[in-house]
């Protein structure tokens, strides 16, 4: 009965809906045109000036089609510049900060999300909450801790912790245990809690459970964090800007602030720069692009 | 704590218990580690240098020996209000950040979304270009866009035709255009991040709402605004939130140009200048980092007791 009579309405209502599917957007079509032509000139303008040597954009301007194109100023870049040692440091960085930060975040989240216990979710709101403070608040003391944390100088030249890797690794993975574990908690929540009392009832242990039943049901939550992780431990500023004071060390993201002043006006070679660092982003965006996707809404959407 | 009474209700009244029987005192123990090395990783490294850095902020320090911490009293807030300069200006272009970003970036990642959302042709691709500034650093955005930016090189004036003429402007070094094109910049990432939140949002959103708006005879601009963006509301706020941080941590960009000085003053920036380098005053940017956590705590406050309050 009800659906005789929704049938009928549902027809014009439909139809309705696919003609303005068909109906050729011109308007939209436009904008997105244009906002897509804008949003790739600064892309198209740094690879373009990349390429060109900075004799023939002296001579003929930047705004020119005159002249050479070569690979020449990335390979100025990677050698003089020093871009390789900034990405060997960027992968020094970033690898070891993402896997402990997704160990000891499913640990935690396990933790919080399996079982219940006191102060499981204020535990978790306090974990949230830390990724969610700007970094400057945590900055002095932070910085004054590493500098007052002697270690031997076989593992550190600087006698402590700054100016060391060691000091970025922990205070990143430190800052995105919060995130993480807020979003695998949530997937584990959603995870079934038979599966959990069968493990039980079977005698396996906690740790067994862990790592034999949830953390594989975890796969695509950790494959979306992972490529996150990645990305925001590569683009990570802040902390290197503030430990690490040897050039030598940066990684990538704060080393190309160098280039700047390195070579000051020749917009070629800090143009050849700056496309190297986005070539790690974009060997991620065009395989992962899926996973980092996912991981942004993952950690906006649940809740 | 319950006495026995239906089974059923039992059994979902004492899960936790019964299940906490279940456990071995060395599940228990691996239990207490799991959430014990996180939480004390938490505890180290942001709980404590929160609170820390509360205490510094009445604290006159060079940072050099820990014994030379003297007490300060409140006068570090009455300098800083009083007596130094780039205060107030950078407690404006905050602002100004915040409602740039609230007025345009935002909308414009919405109009967006929207758009993109119908069966357009070509959605995808153009979802991969706004895409793209998402993924890239705001270190390497602000660079980008200084090549974009220079007087006589940039982009933009060529294309104007005033470069290498009198009236180029030096977009990121005028005092008083600069703090706009950052916000461009900003923009340019900002758009494309908030355009996947709501990609997700809409697509989230029950097509039947649509139906039946349409069946009711709503316009589209109607459906959209009374039926499909209310329901959205999760993620309205979590736009929201994150539009607010962003704003507040808002940092990188002007760093790169030109450490946030000559008309790029900003808050997060102070704090940096007063703490890198030679010639610290610890005092100072602690306690510009804590008026920047109060502020913090209003979004962040929001946030959790949305995202948690249902929970309990």
């Amino acid at each position: 009965m009800t659906t005789q009579i929704i049938q009928p309405k549902r027809k014009p209502a439909s139809t309705a809906s696919s003609k303005k599917i068909g109906r050729p957007h011109y308007g939209t079509h436009l904008f997105l045109l244009v906002m897509a032509v804008m949003w790739l000139i600064p892309l198209l303008w740094s690879l373009y000036t990349a390429l060109r040597p900075f004799a023939d954009t002296n001579k003929y301007g930047y705004f020119s089609i005159a002249g050479h194109y070569s690979l020449d100023n990335f390979f100025t870049a990677w050698n003089q510049a020093g871009m390789g040692k900034y990405l060997v440091n960027s992968a020094i960085i970033t690898i070891p900060t993402v896997l402990l930060t997704l160990f000891f975040a499913s640990l935690m989240a396990f933790a919080v999300s399996r079982f219940s216990w006191r102060f499981n979710v204020t535990l978790l709101i306090m974990f949230t909450a830390g990724n969610l403070l700007p970094p400057q608040v945590l900055a002095a003391p932070l910085y004054a801790m590493y500098k007052f944390t002697p270690l031997p100088l076989s593992v550190s030249d600087s006698g402590n912790l700054l100016n060391t890797y060691y000091s970025v690794i922990l205070t990143n993975t430190a800052f995105q245990i919060g995130f993480c574990t807020f979003v695998l908690s949530n997937y584990m929540k959603a995870l079934p809690k038979e599966l959990s009392e069968a493990a039980l009832v079977d005698g396996a242990s906690v740790w067994r459970q862990y790592a034999n039943i949830i953390m594989p049901l975890c796969r695509p939550a950790l494959a979306a964090m992972g490529t996150l992780e990645v990305i925001f431990i590569y683009n990570d500023f802040f902390w290197p800007l503030l430990f690490i004071q040897s050039g030598d060390r940066l990684p990538v993201t704060t080393g190309i602030k160098n280039l700047q002043g390195d070579f000051l006006s020749n917009y070629n070679l800090i143009a050849a720069g700056a496309t190297i660092t986005i070539i790690p982003t974009l060997v991620v965006y065009l395989l992962l692009q899926r996973h980092f996707v996912a991981g942004l809404t993952l950690g906006a959407t649940k809740g | 704590m319950t006495t026995i009474d239906a089974p059923g209700a039992r059994v979902q009244r004492a899960r936790g218990k019964r299940r906490s029987h279940l456990l071995t005192a060395s599940d228990k123990a691996t239990l207490g580690v799991m959430a014990g090395v996180p939480t004390l990783i938490q505890f180290v490294f942001i709980w404590a240098p929160m609170v820390l850095s509360i205490l510094l902020s009445f604290a006159r320090w060079n940072g050099l020996r820990l014994s030379d911490i003297k007490s300060a009293g409140w006068t570090n807030y009455q300098f800083i209000v009083k007596d130094y300069p780039p205060f107030w200006p950078a407690v404006v272009h905050n602002i100004i950040w915040l409602l740039f970003l609230a007025c345009v970036a935002t909308p414009l990642g919405l109009l967006l979304a929207v758009l993109l959302d119908q069966k357009i042709r070509g959605s995808r691709i153009y979802q991969s270009i706004f895409f793209v500034p998402v993924m890239l650093s705001l270190p390497l955005i602000g660079i980008i866009w200084q090549l974009m930016y220079t007087r006589n090189e940039g982009f933009i004036n060529n294309i104007a035709g005033t470069a290498n003429t009198a009236a180029a402007v030096d977009w990121f070094g005028n005092s008083s255009v600069n703090l706009w094109a950052a916000l461009i910049a900003a923009t340019w990432r900002h758009a494309g991040y908030i355009m996947v939140l709501y990609l997700a949002g809409l697509k989230g959103v029950d097509p039947s709402l649509r139906e039946a708006a349409a069946v009711d005879g709503a316009s589209a601009s109607q459906t959209f605004f009374r039926v499909v963006f209310p329901a959205m509301k999760p993620i309205n706020i979590v736009v929201v939130v994150i539009t607010v941080i962003e704003a507040l941590r808002a940092f990188d960009i002007v760093y790169i140009i030109n450490r946030g000085t000559n008309g790029l003053e900003l808050i997060g920036a102070l704090v940096v200048q007063n703490l890198v380098g030679e010639g610290q005053v610890i005092g100072i940017g602690s306690a510009l980092a804590v008026m920047l956590l109060i502020v913090s705590l209003i979004p962040i406050t929001i946030y959790l007791s949305r995202v948690f309050g249902k929970e309990d």
